[in-house]
């Protein structure tokens, strides 16, 4: 696990999300207004963008068929599904985001995140 | 047949004649009234004053309603004089009237408190349908206005001035807000709701003088304060109107005195509402006046029996967003051990108190959150034993049914009360709804007379119909989304009128301060639509294709959509789609069905570059806006052409492009009726026809396949461009967000529609347009945003600020 700085932190505006390329890892980072977020920018369902939702609270929904993310828990909210997307940890340090990514985790050895 | 002669054509006299018409007929029916109107519902007053409610709406019973019940109406008349021995009484028009019985249903006047200045002009009191208007008439936008005393009248009083537009400050005299309604607890939330909504309220000031030269230009406090005010509206309380029992010698006290089968102290005259006193107690609320008639209707037909006991009172704010309720004793130093049930929440502004005696419930407050009043009411009405449900007292309800207003009528007995003010039961509509055949909530209210009085029942008798009657129809219009509990069409009245201009606004104010990607999209069309310009844009609240002005494709790229107005292009610019299309790499380039180019398949972060090389405006391919107007080849090159469909089609569109509709807007024109570009099949169409163009609306050929209807005939092009920006701009304004215009013309009638467009005064049709030149005239190509983002990151991914290690 490591830190990355990400991008300072008001080029994400208030509840709106932008895509980062770390690694092979494609992150959503979501401006909560009184925090900030992570997960994985993948929707399970079809791979749909989730840094391009609507953020509603601390949930964001898929733009392509509204499913609705918990970003806190990776959850899946809507509909009732048991897969769930990778959620990873930040911190503000400066007035920089920075996002605390696996180190070197290949792709393909994420496909055990629906259990 | 007897004389009943009844003094007083307000809620209560006519509440207590329609009582009195149930029972044998045993007079013949004459009514006074001072004021020059059929008997309207003074309680919804506040509601004229506001905007929501129309003079007709507030009628209770229109000039046929006395005709066919054979009563005898005299308005303008005020009675002066009372004769007992003689039977009569005097019209101040010189007329003596003889009676048998005598109704006195005088009612009450505003208390003018004796304030150096009050009768200074702009001083209004708020009482009289005459007031309200007075009050529409001279209140202005931006005039800074006061209304002395902070009780249910002030409070309404002030929403609806500030609705009005004036700059809104309640001045009142007690510490706290209602304060024969609230603690200090309740007043405290209910002041800080009031000063969110944008109301400036002073507690614990009293008047010395209101200032000014003839006219009011301010006031003046003991404290030696002052402040300006164009306008004053005195609010301070009522005082019955006994003078007339005076007269004819009845025993009088603050009020009427009666007794519990409403007679006076004469055996031939009667009195009901606000001029009595019952059990010591003067009421000024509704739902006695109702309870009184009833009993009083039982006496003076011959039918002396039922009694009356006095009302809980129980008080309800109808002021939109500000929800106040409060019932019963509600203090808990007024008898000893009384205890005290309380729950507060400062960020969501709620404030529940319950008082309980014996187990038994004395007193409710509730601010913020009134959905369970009638629970409460019943609790008190019937003097439940609570012990058992001690723990859920506060929440009665089921979890999970919160936000659906009919879960709790399932749940109430059917001698609940549903309709406070004219005390119907559950079981009393049921029973309408199954005897009589009810379907519908206007049905209802007539049969059954219940949501007649302030209204605030109207959801829970939908409920009940929805739950009961067979064949329900739906009236209400649907609500948004869970997020706000109001229709769009309420919506949109809240952002007017309570001035809020951005959609975070109205979801902190209205909703649950969240919001969702259903009610989001829906207020930023509105706010754009209502303020134009002048809102608060905020792209978060945006689907993302209105944040980077493409429509997203199901692998998450987006397509492009230059616009090409009337699908007429040329050599050169097709050549530099080509050329656009190569440098990119563009997957896909497709004619689409609306004679445009679609260039499919193209990453976020070229999409600015793409725009900039095109040199193009955006077609708007992705927006709930104006989509494209299809043209046929009209007159230059066609045999059959009888217009010219292609240049009358680039007008059109020149003129609406970039702006913005609740649902996409697809228009076409067409030379002649073989209709080759389909405009009878369009939202917006023009169809040529030798001398003229036939203007059609609402049609469809989607999801959804729909012929257009006729808006108008228009002998020239001009006029018929017009009659579409008339179309549109309606359409525009009053159109649900995401309805498309096939299910608006289906849902408001052509005619309608015709009336309020093309067939509009020309002063009204003015007005539409300039609404729609304004917007046009701030409207811009969104593509422009290529050189001014609106955020450094509007359609970039970001990099990370440091390499990762590989």
């Amino acid at each position: 696990m490591s830190w990355i700085k990400i991008t300072e932190v008001e080029n994400i505006p208030v509840r709106e999300g932008r895509s980062v390329k770390i690694d092979r890892n494609e992150i959503a980072v979501f401006n909560l207004g009184d925090r900030f977020a992570a997960i994985e920018n993948r929707c399970p369902h079809s791979g749909g963008p989730l840094c391009d939702g609507i953020v509603s609270g601390a949930t964001v929904i898929c733009p392509l068929h509204g499913w609705k993310v918990c970003l806190d828990t990776g959850d899946i909210l809507r509909p009732q599904v048991s897969v769930r997307v990778e959620v990873y940890p930040v911190r503000v340090e400066n007035g920089v985001l920075e996002v605390d990514v696996p180190e070197r985790q290949p792709m393909e050895d994420r496909s055990g995140v629906a259990a | 047949m007897k004389q009943l002669i009844v003094i007083g054509n307000g809620m209560a006299g006519v509440a207590c004649i329609e009582q009195i018409l149930k029972h044998q007929p045993a007079f013949e029916i004459t009514v006074f009234g001072d004021e020059t109107h059929v008997n309207y519902n003074r309680i919804l007053l506040s509601s004229v004053l506001a905007g929501e409610k129309s003079l007709d709406d507030i009628t209770l019973n229109g000039l046929d309603w006395y005709q066919q019940n054979n009563i005898g109406l005299q308005l303008g008349v005020r009675i002066v004089d009372i004769d007992p021995e003689g039977m009569t009484v005097t019209g101040d028009d010189g007329s003596i009237t003889p009676y048998d019985k005598l109704l006195i249903a005088t009612g009450s006047s505003a208390f003018i408190p004796q304030i150096p200045g009050v009768n200074k002009k702009n001083v209004f009191t708020f009482r009289s349908l005459d007031d309200t208007k007075g009050l529409i008439e001279r209140s202005r936008p931006g005039m800074k206005a006061t209304v002395i005393g902070g009780g249910l009248l002030g409070l309404e009083a002030a929403r609806g001035l500030q609705v009005q537009g004036c700059d809104v400050t309640v001045v009142h005299l007690m510490g706290t807000l209602m304060d024969k309604q609230l603690d200090a607890t309740g007043g405290a939330y209910l002041k800080s709701k009031m000063e969110r909504l944008g109301v400036r309220v002073l507690c614990g000031k009293s008047t010395r003088a209101l200032l000014g030269n003839g006219k009011v230009e301010g006031l003046e406090f003991i404290d030696g304060e002052t402040i300006d005010s164009e306008l004053v509206v005195i609010a301070a309380g009522i005082r019955p109107n006994v003078d007339l029992g005076r007269k004819a010698g009845l025993e009088i006290n603050r009020g009427i005195v009666v007794n519990d089968h409403m007679e006076t102290s004469h055996p031939d005259i009667f009195a009901v509402g606000e001029c009595v006193e019952h059990r010591g107690t003067i009421y000024g609320l509704v739902a006695p006046l109702y309870e009184q008639g009833k009993i009083l209707a039982a006496t003076i037909t011959g039918n002396k029996g039922p009694t009356y006991e006095g009302t809980v009172l129980a008080a309800k704010l109808k002021v939109m967003g500000v929800d106040v309720f409060s019932a019963g004793d509600y203090d808990e130093h007024s008898v000893p051990d009384t205890e005290v049930v309380r729950y507060e929440d400062a960020a969501l502004g709620i404030y529940k108190k319950l008082t309980l005696r014996e187990g038994r419930l004395a007193g409710v407050i509730l601010v913020g959150d009134t959905s369970d009043s009638s629970r409460y009411m019943e609790w008190l009405r019937a003097r439940t034993d609570l012990t058992a449900m001690r723990r859920s007292l506060l929440f009665p309800e089921p979890a999970g049914a919160a936000g659906d207003p009919g879960a709790g009528v399932a749940a109430m007995a059917d001698g609940e009360i549903v309709c406070g003010c004219l005390g119907v039961t559950k079981g009393t509509i049921i029973s309408a709804i199954h005897e009589k055949g009810i379907n519908t909530f206007a049905q209802l209210k007539e049969c059954t007379r219940a949501s007649t009085g302030c209204g605030s029942c109207a959801g829970m008798c939908q409920s009940l119909l929805k739950a009961v009657a067979p064949e329900f129809e739906e009236e209400t219009k649907k609500v948004l989304c869970r997020c706000l509990p109001f229709s769009q069409e309420n919506l949109r009245e809240i952002a007017k009128t309570q001035r809020l201009k951005s959609v975070q606004d109205i979801l902190d104010i209205y909703g649950n301060g969240i919001g969702c990607e259903i009610c989001k999209p829906a207020l930023s069309y509105m706010v754009d639509v209502i303020w134009c310009g002048d809102h608060e844009e905020d792209r978060s609240a945006r689907f993302i294709n209105d944040r980077v002005h493409a429509n997203i494709q199901k692998d998450g790229t987006f397509s492009v959509i230059p616009r090409i107005r009337g699908g007429v292009t040329s050599a050169a610019e097709l050549r530099k789609i080509a050329d656009v299309a190569d440098k990119y790499n563009v997957p896909m380039v497709k004619i689409t069905g609306s004679q445009r180019i679609d260039l499919l398949g193209v990453k976020k972060e070229d999409l600015p570059k793409m725009w900039a090389d095109l040199g193009m405006i955006s077609g708007q391919g992705y927006a709930k806006g104006v989509r494209m107007v299809k043209t046929c080849v009209g007159t230059d090159f066609c045999r059959f052409g009888t217009q010219d469909s292609t240049a009358a089609g680039i007008e059109l569109e020149a003129r609406l492009e970039n702006l913005f509709t609740p649902h996409k807007v697809k228009m076409a024109t067409v030379g002649c009726p073989r209709n080759c570009a389909e405009a009878t099949v369009k939202d917006i169409g023009m169809v040529g026809q030798e001398g003229s163009w036939q203007v059609v609306v609402g049609g469809a050929a989607g999801k959804s396949v729909r012929k257009a209807d006729l808006l108008i005939t228009a002998e020239t092009t001009p006029e018929a461009i017009e009659a579409c920006e008339l179309f549109f701009q309606y359409y525009r304004e009053n159109g649900n967000y995401l309805e498309r215009t096939y299910d608006f013309v289906e849902r408001l009638g052509m005619e309608k529609i015709r009336k309020e467009t093309v067939y509009a005064p020309e002063p009204q049709r003015e007005k539409l347009l300039a609404r729609l030149r304004k917007a046009k005239a701030l409207s811009k190509d969104a593509w422009l945003e290529r050189d001014t983002p609106v955020s450094p990151t509007q359609f970039v991914q970001i990099q990370p600020m440091e390499a990762v290690l590989a």
